[in-house]
């Protein structure tokens, strides 16, 4: 069972290390979107110290949901998606390490820069590294909801924005729990609580969603 | 008339016995209602710290209530339709969300009416609020996912997933008042204590949500025979219907 889910995280980055722009795309846009801010609202440190932890989170959220469309669809077009439906390991695992996969691929990459982009917006350094627990616990959950999403619009004409409106009133506990351990480590309040309510719903999210993700994938191959 | 409640699961029987059901709904919703907007106007005692403006909760309440109940019972006929892969139980998840969201928007819709005098603000990020806004957007997302859906038996089981997926928030706005301490107040009816509140106002705000349910019900009924018109239009009991009426 477990080599199977290492096979499919090994099987899904070698398909992505083949076309890397995928991987940069992604993480340029977010780079692109955190950096425009500052140049709409203005450089005074104060507005952008307090702004920084909705910015990333917001930046975060989009660049997830964008990647989205990337999780099934190529699997789907070229029918390995079937096979791996048809395979004799569960699929619920199967969907579990494309998710895995995925998230090194594209919300890893967030996480690990998040940091110079808060330099940008002047944040302190224990701020920082709130910021970063932070994301580590809360693109992981972006991801596995986001996978229910993908495998339900999965091959639709209106796919994109039709994700968008399911995927994100789903991501909006993540929104709120991992801006919020970012700001109260800022105004000095400690932002473990938040941190551990991250934790929390990522360990449900881990349990639960690639049920629902499997089912909506036979859906599409029945 | 069929001997088995099961045999109402065929749209083909249920359709005439919604068409009984309609009118019966309908008369009890207007009536309701009609009587619970007087004794919400007239009746009930002019709140003492509120005034008169509180009377809007005579609606906001059982907007409310509806908003919650309706996702719930939407979920319900979506589990009925994977288990028994029953078409009925999907189209009436379908009847049901307009009504829903409807009852979602009118909460609040009619919450910023009554925030705005005894708050001073139409809005406010409260955890009862911005869960309540996520609910409508379920409600929205789950239209326009079966909408953009062409094969009606992929788009039924993936609404009913979506529906599943999106119950994790009913007990978050139920409980949100409790587990949160923000703007929005607690609930002053309760199953297991005393109610904090004038008899004549609690019955009144009753009265408003049986009406509620059964304008929800006969609605939803309404909406349910055009949607089994709709997708029967190939059977021929469907064709003799409309062929009646041409």
């Amino acid at each position: 069972m477990l080599n199977a889910l290492f096979w499919i995280i090994r099987r899904d980055l070698i398909i992505a290390m083949r076309r890397r722009t995928n991987i940069l795309t992604t993480l340029l846009f977010f780079i692109i979107v955190v950096s425009l801010f500052p140049l709409a609202i203005g450089p005074e440190i104060a507005t952008l110290r307090l702004i920084a932890p909705g910015v990333v989170w917001v930046g975060a959220l989009l660049a997830s949901m964008l990647a989205l469309s990337q999780l099934f669809e190529a699997d789907y077009q070229d029918g390995s998606l079937e096979h791996i439906i048809l395979s004799p390991q569960p699929l619920s695992l199967l969907v579990l390490g494309k998710v895995i996969a995925h998230w090194l691929i594209t919300g890893l990459p967030l996480a690990i820069v998040s940091p110079i982009l808060g330099l940008q917006y002047a944040l302190s350094n224990d701020v920082l590294l709130i910021m970063i627990y932070a994301l580590m616990l809360g693109t992981p959950i972006l991801s596995l909801l986001g996978a229910i999403g993908a495998a339900l619009t999965l091959g639709l004409h209106s796919g994109g924005v039709l994700l968008a409106l399911l995927v994100l009133p789903l991501y909006i506990p993540v929104l709120i729990f991992g801006a919020g351990a970012i700001e109260a480590t800022a105004s000095g309040l400690g932002g473990m609580a938040h941190l551990s309510m991250l934790g929390a719903m990522l360990l449900v999210a881990l349990i639960a969603t690639p049920f629902a993700t499997a089912a909506a994938l036979r859906i599409v191959s029945d | 008339m069929p001997s088995n409640i099961f045999q109402f699961s065929s749209p083909a029987t249920f359709y005439p016995l919604a068409g009984r059901l309609v009118p019966w709904f309908s008369v009890i919703a207007i009536i309701l209602i009609a009587v619970g907007l007087y004794m919400s106007f007239f009746v009930a005692p002019t709140d003492y710290k509120q005034g008169e403006g509180y009377r809007i909760i005579f609606v906001h309440v059982p907007a409310a209530w509806m908003s919650m109940l309706i996702y719930l019972v939407m979920a319900g006929w979506s589990i009925v339709g994977l288990v028994f892969n029953a078409r009925l139980s999907a189209m009436m998840a379908q009847a049901l969300a307009p009504t829903g969201a409807m009852f979602t928007f009118v909460a609040l819709w009619t919450g910023a009416f009554w925030g705005k005098p005894m708050w001073g603000t139409w809005w406010v990020w409260d955890a009862r609020i911005t869960s309540e806004l996520i609910l409508l957007f379920l409600y929205l997302g789950y239209i326009a996912l079966i909408g953009s859906i062409d094969d009606r038996r992929r788009g039924d089981r993936a609404g009913a997933i979506l529906l599943l997926v999106g119950v994790v928030n009913i007990p978050i706005i139920y409980f949100s008042v409790e587990w949160w301490n923000t703007l929005h107040q607690g609930s002053t009816i309760k199953m297991n204590a005393q109610t904090i509140m004038d008899e004549t106002m609690l019955v009144t705000m009753l009265i408003m949500a049986c009406g509620f349910w059964a304008y929800s019900i006969a609605v939803a009924l309404i909406r349910v025979r055009q949607i089994i018109l709709q997708r029967e239009h190939h059977a021929s009991w469907v064709r003799e219907i409309i062929g009646d009426q041409a």
